[in-house]
């Protein structure tokens, strides 16, 4: 997936976490947790396996979490992703609509 | 070396404390020991005024000197005024290297950062620590050490001499001329001083700071005027709006309530709950869910309490008043509605901390408890709890009574909801160790209940009963299930502080915080 804007998801309450997509190269990670100590590497497979999974090769991600759990780092990440390269859900052309139950798990 | 709960005690501080790792939780019983005694001076000229004019004068009538050791109080809680009033005068004077022997410290003392970061402040000896105390003491800004203890355990260290009290400054809500000093009928009310007894018994210089002077004499007084060298009278010692809040609305949150109503089954399961029963809680949700909830049922069965102990919020005066509790017996005072009833209720005591849980007098209240409801931060498989470090590391609490009065009671009972945000309650290993797991019986969670494999009779009490039993372990595994397993937190090498044990051995030390690294 080719990422070509800036665009967020998520939000800085308790318990979810606010990821930031930016055009970049190479993956450019940035990880800031409330939990990091305990969850610093648990958060960090995540989030590689989620941009993994979505083909993303390059951008800038950063990542601000407030004890979120997997599901939701997953689920603010893809949101992220799909929105940085412009996929959205009444998108005309057809393979730029949100494919839920493909890549969206 | 390792202690009886399995910690690695460094030898070095073993060395610099002269303290022992801790052995276990009855394991000094019957040891004999000669108290400490104050330094006195004597009173005998009836002219000798006590009043002073300022806090400067008065420091300076007690010869403060660099290195001393300075006492307080906690019974103003957030409100408290009294130890930066009196600090900020200490570091004006530029005297250095000062112990704090505190009953506990808040976020209401973060102006003391300065003067840890400068040197006035070298030590600091209190039940916990919260807000940038706590994170000066974790990241390594206290030149000395924090020794947490819990509010037995003070007690016992200031009567056996472990600490030596150079001035103590007590917060008084009314005082007369002389010193007799009361926690009722002021501005600033904080309804008992039970924990600033042992030092206006043991402290060298004893100095009572009042901001309502009442004729003489204040009687029934907490402290008397033979204890008390001088009294200062300033404007205000603390602000009642956080001294004592309004009567707490009863929690909505249905998680604590469900737990509040595991907690009370099980308790009237027991052999323990019939009439006359003992018992202690905590004020957090739950606690005081469960307090009422256990209200109802005593009502129903015409079972009374006889003896409600510790800490007293509203829930439990109003049961006294209603007849189902025959004697409140008080340490401190977290409401309102607390604090009007110690100072009308004739069945309402004030005790000192001694009577409450010093475990090295000769028989505490808490030895007499039959339940204590509690609450943690972390309890590990063993049932080890931790009350006083986060589990990211930083020192966040106060041991309070936790280990007194989970060592003194029949059924130990620690409410905690299994998960707070992605951290979760029951682990392998806690983070440190405040209370050992052999004086801990059940832990309440909202997603089971486990009882310690060493209380087999609550085991089998619970068979036939509908609470959902289960093992420590089975809890762990379904919070990992849930949150993944936590890694453990990564120190620095440096003991920044000692978890002190109520029995005076080391059951815990503190590192220094260090920042995250990535493997990578």
């Amino acid at each position: 997936m080719e990422v070509t804007s800036t665009a967020m998801a998520g939000t800085l309450e308790s318990s979810d976490c606010q990821v930031t997509v930016e055009p970049g190269t190479g993956i450019d990670l940035s990880i800031e947790s409330s939990v990091i100590n305990q969850y610093g590497k648990a958060i960090k497979k995540t989030i590689l396996e989620t941009l993994e999974r979505l083909e993303v090769k390059d951008a800038k991600v950063t990542v601000v979490d407030k004890g979120a759990l997997d599901c939701t780092l997953k689920a603010r990440v893809e949101g992220a992703v799909f929105r940085a390269s412009g996929y959205t859900e009444d998108a005309i052309c057809a393979g730029k609509k949100l494919p839920w139950g493909g890549a969206i798990q | 070396m390792i202690n009886a709960v399995g910690r690695d005690i460094p030898q070095e501080i073993i060395d610099a404390t002269g303290m022992k790792p801790f052995a276990g939780a009855f394991a000094r019983h019957n040891e004999t020991y000669t108290k400490a005694a104050p330094t006195v001076r004597a009173i005998i000229d009836p002219r000798e005024d006590k009043m002073v004019g300022s806090i400067a004068e008065v420091l300076k009538k007690c010869g403060i000197k660099d290195g001393m050791t300075l006492s307080f109080h906690h019974h103003f809680r957030e409100g408290d005024y009294v130890v930066n009033m009196v600090m900020e005068e200490v570091h004006k004077m530029g005297i250095k290297d000062i112990t704090i022997c505190a009953s506990s410290l808040g976020k209401a003392h973060n102006p003391l950062l300065p003067m840890i970061e400068d040197g006035t402040i070298t030590n600091i000896q209190s039940s916990g620590v919260r807000g940038k105390i706590g994170e000066a003491i974790s990241t390594g800004k206290l030149k000395g050490l924090a020794i947490m203890r819990s509010h037995g355990g003070r007690v016992r260290a200031i009567e056996s001499g472990d600490v030596h009290i150079d001035i103590a400054f007590i917060g008084a809500p009314t005082c007369d001329k002389y010193g007799n000093m009361r926690a009722n009928g002021g501005k600033s009310d904080c309804g008992v001083l039970s924990y600033a007894y042992v030092d206006a018994q043991y402290a060298d210089k004893v100095v009572a700071i009042t901001d309502t002077l009442v004729p003489y004499p204040n009687l029934p007084a907490s402290i008397s005027q033979v204890n008390v060298d001088y009294v200062v009278e300033v404007d205000e010692i603390g602000n009642p709006a956080k001294i004592a809040t309004g009567a707490a609305k009863p929690t909505t949150d249905v998680r604590k309530i469900m737990m509040a109503d595991y907690c009370t089954q099980f308790v009237i399961n027991t052999p323990y709950f019939k009439d006359g029963f003992s018992y202690q809680t905590g004020v957090g949700g739950a606690s005081i869910a469960s307090t009422i909830s256990l209200g109802k049922i005593m009502k129903e069965r015409g079972i009374k309490m006889g003896l409600a102990l510790g800490g007293i919020a509203g829930p439990m005066c109003k049961l006294l008043e209603e007849g189902l509790i025959e004697k409140i017996v008080d340490t401190q005072d977290f409401d309102l509605t607390a604090i009007q009833s110690v100072a009308t209720n004739p069945n309402h005591f004030e005790i000192t901390g001694s009577e409450y849980a010093n475990p090295m007098n000769k028989g505490a209240y808490v030895n007499q408890l039959d339940f204590v409801i509690l609450a943690s931060l972390e309890v590990d498989v063993n049932f080890n709890c931790n009350v006083v470090v986060g589990s990211d590391g930083m020192i966040t609490g106060a041991q309070g009574g936790h280990p007194d009065t989970a060592a003194g009671a029949k059924c130990t009972i620690v409410i905690a909801p299994l998960l707070q945000g992605r951290i979760p309650a029951i682990c392998d290993e806690c983070t440190a160790i405040t209370t050992p797991g052999e004086t801990v019986d059940v832990v309440i969670t909202d997603y089971g209940i486990a009882i310690n494999p060493r209380r087999q009779d609550l085991i089998e009490c619970m068979k036939g009963t509908k609470l959902p039993i289960c093992t420590i372990e089975e809890l762990r595994d379904k919070a990992y299930a849930i949150v993944g397993k936590p890694e453990p937190v990564k120190f620095g090498d440096r003991v920044v502080g000692v978890i002190e044990s109520r029995d005076g051995t080391i059951i815990d030390v503190v590192r220094q915080i260090k920042d995250y690294e990535w493997d990578d």
